[in-house]
């Protein structure tokens, strides 16, 4: 039982980064209709940049503190994604609005060719480790319960809990602020949105830097606990069922998506891995996700699918 | 001017009906079969065969294979390496497994677990649609992968987790030599090509392309989705597995699921996009765009002189084909194709305007 509930707990926090990332994703396409593969190559950027400013500035102004560099790292990092946003805009989606889902997709999978390679130019190919001061110690809870505790990894605790803070923030974002209900209304119905008076582009360009920020926070937390190198723009791509799962357009599904494909991960290749020769989370959350989409098509909070001719 | 039909008329269904009704398109296609056959192996050199013309015609038909399935049947694929990858180890497999089957049973063999494979994966197109079937395509990649990678049974228990093939031959003829390669991959492109294009001009074809503008509108003419989809996933695989067979056959010669990944994938849908959905001949162009395009990359800074690092040249590599992607995109979403046909509008009423 112990040993379920920490295999649960360590799903439930895995879960939570992929809701991250899968918020990326949901972001862009509820707000322009595109399917973003270049989330991961987006995650992989802010990272780097986060690893390599946090090096180079006390390096450059010879100050010593961690603190301030790494709070100066995230701000440049947080510049560069706004610039990418605002290059993506104006030189790719600008040209292909109406375009067809399928080139679009194609085009943010040249977005991504592109950030790869141009982020490992600037900063380097190598592994490097991003320091924010995660804790690193393992602890262990409800020693009353259960015979020597649960074991609970304070690092994912902490980035649990920094996912969920960031969720709650966008959240709040989305429902209170002005730009929040510009956004949805743009989801809602572009040419309704453009007809009241909402610009288009720049809210394609504010929702791009929301991704990106989403983008850094993810690869931080991602980045501090692996390492950042060139696996991560790949390992985002285990979170696409997530989105699918929860349905591509709601902010909620891609949380609970998350939550659940975290949660199924670990308990499969737990207790079902070994008798069929382990490695089964890379495809566990996909054939979760098809399973579910053949009797839900539009994932557990999307839109309803209504066919018209 | 020479590119003119005037007196060229048609006086029976069949001329009307033939792939192509214009006599200068018929000249043009019988000379480039002719350079194709006869005058390539004999003046291109081995390196030329081997790691441009070779790649360049296996992948072509990958993307004949995807393009049915995207571009004329509408359902998008990310899961094509996975196809590619049945039908090179299931081809591989029954090589091992039934010593003495000859070459071409064992490419169309892989090509016929393809189609069961992905027939399988097509199950669920009739369910999703759009984008959420493009990642519910990513469980046929990841899926298979991983089965390649971790059940020893497709390997045949080898060590290493990478499979080659023993020397291979054709009705007695050894496949060593590039020309002799070339010419067998050659002929299996053709043909399949000749096949794909009467497929998608026949009954069935249209069938697809109506699923694909509007699947519910087919359905109400009386069009029944679950065959046309499952047909499409069918043909497309059994090309796809075919391609792959000699992808792994006669190109690699030894491969690992790597061989096989995402990107592969990838780079397919990139050949069926940029070449142009729904165009046979689009699939070439979009075949040598994404096969010229990094081997002339790579030559570059050699060709100008520049002195530039070995990962510094790939990740410059890297970013040039990604904004060349976009590039396209935007310059033409319907893809290289609709290049050609422009330019053949504009060359029959040449030298008038319209």
């Amino acid at each position: 039982m112990a040993f379920f509930l920490e295999t649960l707990f360590g799903g439930l926090m895995s879960g939570m980064l992929y809701s991250l990332i899968g918020l990326g994703f949901v972001l862009i396409f509820k707000a322009s209709g595109v399917f973003n593969f270049a989330q991961g190559a987006m995650v992989l950027v802010a990272a780097l940049s986060m690893a390599r400013f946090s090096v180079w500035f006390p390096q450059w102004f010879g100050f010593d503190s961690l603190l301030l560099a790494n709070l100066l790292a995230f701000v440049t990092s947080a510049l560069l994604m706004g610039c990418m946003a605002w290059a993506v805009e104006r030189f790719v989606l600008r040209h292909l609005v109406n375009q067809e889902a399928t080139t679009l997709l194609m085009a943010t999978l040249g977005i991504a060719y592109f950030l790869e390679g141009i982020g490992q130019i600037a900063f380097g190919s190598s592994v490097y480790s991003i320091n924010v001061g995660m804790p690193k110690d393992p602890a262990f809870i409800l020693e009353s319960l259960f015979e020597g505790g649960l074991l609970i990894n304070l690092e994912d605790l902490s980035a649990a809990l920094i996912s969920a803070l960031m969720v709650a923030l966008l959240a709040l974002f989305f429902q209170t602020t002005a730009t929040g209900r510009a956004l949805r209304a743009v989801a809602d119905d572009h040419q309704a949105a453009q007809s009241i008076g909402i610009p288009l582009n720049r809210i394609w360009v504010i929702v791009w830097t929301v991704a990106g920020l989403v983008a850094l926070v993810a690869g931080i937390i991602w980045g501090s606990k692996f390492g950042v190198q060139f696996t991560l723009a790949t390992a985002t791509l285990r979170a696409l069922p997530v989105v699918i799962l929860g349905g591509l357009t709601s902010v909620p599904g891609a949380i609970i998506g998350g939550l659940i494909i975290g949660v199924g991960e670990k308990l499969s290749e737990v207790y079902i891995g070994p008798l069929v020769g382990g490695g089964i989370e890379i495809w566990f959350a996909y054939v979760l996700a098809l399973v579910f989409l053949l009797f839900r098509p539009q994932g557990l909070f999307g839109e309803k699918i209504i066919d018209r001719v | 001017m020479f590119y003119r039909e005037n007196g060229q008329f048609k006086t029976t269904y069949q001329s009307d009906q033939q792939i192509f009704p214009i006599r200068q398109d018929r000249i043009f296609i019988s000379l480039l079969l002719l350079v194709a056959f006869v005058v390539m192996p004999l003046v291109a050199s081995d390196y030329f065969l081997k790691a441009i013309l070779i790649p360049f015609l296996i992948l072509s038909l990958a993307a004949i294979g995807l393009n049915i399935l995207v571009g004329y049947c509408g359902q998008i694929s990310l899961g094509t390496g996975a196809f590619m990858a049945v039908g090179a180890y299931a081809a591989w497999n029954i090589g091992v497994r039934f010593p003495g089957v000859p070459l071409v049973v064992q490419i169309l063999c892989g090509g016929a677990f393809a189609t069961l494979v992905g027939v399988i994966f097509g199950i669920p197109s009739l369910r999703i649609r759009g984008l959420y079937l493009a990642v519910a395509t990513l469980a046929a990649q990841f899926f298979v992968d991983w089965a390649f990678l971790r059940i020893p049974f497709f390997t045949n228990y080898s060590s290493s987790g990478s499979v080659s093939v023993p020397a291979l031959s054709f009705l007695g003829f050894s496949l060593q030599a590039a020309g002799a390669k070339y010419l067998f991959v050659l002929s299996f492109v053709v043909l399949f090509a000749l096949l794909a294009k009467n497929l998608v001009r026949g009954a069935i074809g249209r069938q697809w392309m109506a699923i694909r503008d509007m699947d519910v509108a087919a359905a109400v003419i009386g069009i029944r989705p679950v065959y046309a989809k499952l047909t499409a996933f069918a043909v497309s695989s059994f090309i796809v597995g075919v391609a792959g067979a000699l992808w792994g056959f006669l190109h690699l010669g030894s491969w690992e699921p790597l061989a096989f990944d995402l990107n592969r994938s990838f780079q397919l849908l990139f050949m069926v996009i940029i070449g142009g959905l729904g165009s046979i001949v689009g699939s070439f162009y979009g075949a040598a765009f994404i096969v010229l395009v990094p081997v002339m990359l790579n030559h570059l800074p050699g060709w100008l002189g520049i002195p530039i690092a070995v990962d510094t040249a790939t990740h410059i590599e890297q970013m040039i084909f990604g904004s060349l992607i976009v590039f396209f995109l935007i310059a033409e979403p319907h893809g290289l194709a609709k290049l050609w046909s422009i330019g053949k509008e504009k060359l029959r009423i040449w030298p008038f305007p319209h």
